[in-house]
């Protein structure tokens, strides 16, 4: 292919170097990050590939700036993407709220390593899934998606900015360590063959378009400055014209519906890998690095004859919650949720499985990935 | 905005003449929240101005605030305009500025927005040379929170923080500016209409990091908490004691406590912007 951007072809590549390759294949044409381990080799991935496709690439004095950078570029008409881990994701949080409340696309990757502070700067974590869900002040929606791979890394990226082109907010690509520092065969297809969803303009005249009254499926067409529309974009609470208004009576839908895009959208946007479900006794639901042993743990089980299957969350955020009553409600005897942390996603299992099916966390607070035998011993808690 | 009748038509409508500036404000937001004699309408006026006479095409025009009473400009001029949180204004035009190079993108917040909780962003983006015009009206005060002391309250003013006067030293923003790198820097106060006019125009058009910092009067808060009269007074105040000293030293220009206010044009240089020097356009540039 010609196209520079999308470098068709088998690579052997980190999972940062895939995300920041995913972007650009996905159209990513500004990029504004700050140094931080383990997310640094995205941002230097950028640096090095932006000013050959034609973008611009600037490192920003700190993340609360690097957000706000792809905010703007972002309305300015061009897709836009930061990379971070904890300690600057918790400093993005301010203008991720930002970017919810006056919808911009954009995509930001979490390479995420131990906390809580600085914790454990080059190892491994998955600690901050339920901060991208509620990390910024006020009521949201978000999107997260964790891959477990380079590969996953790089096609996930494009399906980051898709979402975030479809539903009008910054989209999470909430990847690991261990994913983002591994070195693994990535295949980039043909640029033609990469499905891309472009942001919906407006095709309303100015004086007729109101920049925030949304189509049917809750999402408002946008406008990129410099078009002539004069538009007013703010944090504020605000009317279907953009302008301030103090009011519950304007604030109450607002929220509302913010949050109603993602939720009434949910069944179009989860996404989920699953393994020897249909007669499972007991189900891992894993995410990320993780899934990766879970997996082998499924598969020796089965191996041994248990009865143990495998939900792979692909989208942590929206959360698939019909799939997990579904599985309590047929009367699996248990969730088992092995993740990174002190336990995140299993608070959200365990509040879908409702109180009759026990949902077990392993927990690992960060460092290393699960040893398979802590998995095998949470299923045998259940199969006794 | 500025409506005036002019005369009462045979139907009996009245029929409103509209004021010159009315088509770049956006008068449907009217009336704006500012407290009578707050310089920050002054500020406005002359930008409106200031932009009509730049040449600049409107429809390529951004302007981008922060948070607290000068924060509100965005939404009062009726162009592109963004809102952003409190002392961001700076990295979102950045990254708009970037984005589309043929806009042209101001900054238009307050001293307590772009040089406390804003000033990474300030100091950073003014070392860049970034194509911005900002555009910071100081009134010495965070007023949108009720009169809280600023990295700009000059020493043993009194505040709702510095009850006892205020004990910091305050930023010489021109300095700090100049530091920085800055092409062009110019303080006047609201008084100097004309010459702010001119200092915008200026600002707008130069290529590069361009600050007119704008002294502006709070008589709500930083006035009445310290005995200063009214708008009237503070005015009055700026006319006997603003001195007009282009090319002045920037370290020399502090303010203090009702000192002198030195004003004029502190600093107008030519250099290749960001932009220019990452994209390799010029002699000093090169990726």
């Amino acid at each position: 292919m010609s196209d520079h951007a999308v470098l068709t072809g088998e690579h052997f590549m980190t999972g940062d170097e895939a995300a920041a390759e995913g972007g650009l294949a996905a159209g990513c044409r500004f990029f504004g990050g700050y140094p931080i381990t383990p997310a640094t080799e995205v941002t230097e991935r950028m640096a090095e590939r932006l000013p050959e496709v034609g973008g611009v690439f600037i490192q920003m004095e700190d993340e609360m700036a690097s957000m706000n950078a792809i905010l703007g570029a972002s309305w300015a008409g061009v897709k836009s993407m930061s990379s971070t881990s904890g300690p600057g994701f918790s400093l993005m949080m301010e203008n991720f709220g930002l970017g919810i409340m006056t919808e911009t696309p954009c995509v930001l990757v979490n390479v995420q390593r131990g906390g809580p502070s600085t914790g454990l700067p080059t190892l491994v974590g998955q600690q901050d899934m339920q901060q991208c869900k509620w990390g910024s002040h006020g009521d949201f929606e978000v999107i997260a998606l964790s891959p477990s791979s380079p590969q996953e890394a790089f096609d996930f990226a494009i399906h980051a900015f898709n979402l975030s082109e479809q539903y009008r907010l910054p989209v999470f690509l909430m990847m690991d360590e261990s994913v983002g520092h591994m070195f693994e065969k990535v295949v980039i297809p043909p640029a033609d063959q990469i499905k891309l969803v472009e942001r919906r303009y407006t095709t309303k005249k100015p004086g007729d378009y109101l920049p925030f009254l949304p189509d049917e499926d809750l999402v408002p067409p946008m406008i990129k400055f410099g078009d002539g529309y004069r538009v007013h974009v703010t944090g504020l609470t605000h009317d279907e014209k953009g302008y301030p208004v103090m009011e519950q009576s304007c604030h109450h839908p607002l929220v509302t519906r913010l949050v109603d895009k993602i939720k009434k959208n949910a069944h179009k946007i989860y996404m989920y890998d699953e393994h020897y479900l249909d007669d499972a006794e007991v189900v891992m639901v894993s995410y990320g690095i993780t899934a990766r042993i879970a997996q082998q743990v499924v598969e020796e089980c089965r191996a041994d004859g248990k009865k143990v299957g495998h939900l792979r969350l692909i989208t942590c955020w929206p959360f698939p919650e019909a799939k997990i009553r579904e599985l309590a409600d047929r009367g699996v005897k248990g969730f088992i949720v092995p993740e990174i942390n002190l336990g995140q996603m299993s608070l959200e299992v365990e509040r879908v499985a409702g109180r009759g099916v026990p949902t077990i966390c392993v927990p690992n607070a960060g460092g290393a990935v699960h040893k398979p035998e802590e998995i095998h011993a949470a299923v045998r808690e259940v199969i006794k | 905005m500025s409506t005036a009748v002019t005369n009462t038509a045979p139907t009996g409508e009245r029929q409103v003449q509209h004021h010159p500036k009315d088509t770049l404000l956006r008068d449907d937001r009217l009336p704006h929240i500012w407290c009578p004699t707050c310089g920050i309408g002054t500020a406005v006026s002359c930008f409106v101005e200031a932009l009509r006479e730049s040449g600049i095409p409107e429809e390529k025009c951004v302007v981008v605030s922060g948070i607290g009473c000068t924060g509100r400009v965005a939404g009062y001029l009726n162009l592109d305009s963004f809102h952003t949180t409190h002392g961001r204004a700076i990295p979102f035009a950045t990254g708009v500025a970037l984005a589309n190079p043929d806009l042209h993108v101001v900054v238009f917040s307050g001293d307590g927005d772009l040089v406390a909780i804003g000033g990474n962003h300030l100091i950073n983006a003014a070392r860049r040379n970034m194509n911005l015009t900002v555009i910071c009206v100081n009134n010495f005060i965070y007023g949108m929170t009720g009169g809280q002391c600023a990295s700009t309250t000059p020493e043993t003013a009194r505040t709702s923080t510095s009850p006892r006067g205020n004990t910091e030293y305050p930023f010489n923003v021109p300095y700090l500016m100049e530091a920085c790198g800055a092409s062009y820097i110019a303080r006047w106060t609201v008084l100097h209409i004309r010459r702010l006019k001119k200092a915008m125009t200026e600002a707008l058009n130069k290529n590069g990091f361009a600050f007119v910092e704008v002294i502006a009067p709070c008589s709500t808060l930083y006035s009445r908490r310290n005995k200063l009269g009214t708008g009237y007074d503070l005015m009055k105040f700026y006319h006997d004691n603003a001195e007009i000293r282009h090319g002045a030293n920037t370290k020399d220009v502090g303010i203090g406590f009702q000192t002198k206010i030195i004003v004029g044009k502190f600093v107008d240089i030519t250099k290749p912007t960001f932009l220019e020097k990452y994209q390799g356009k010029t002699t000093g540039g090169g990726k």
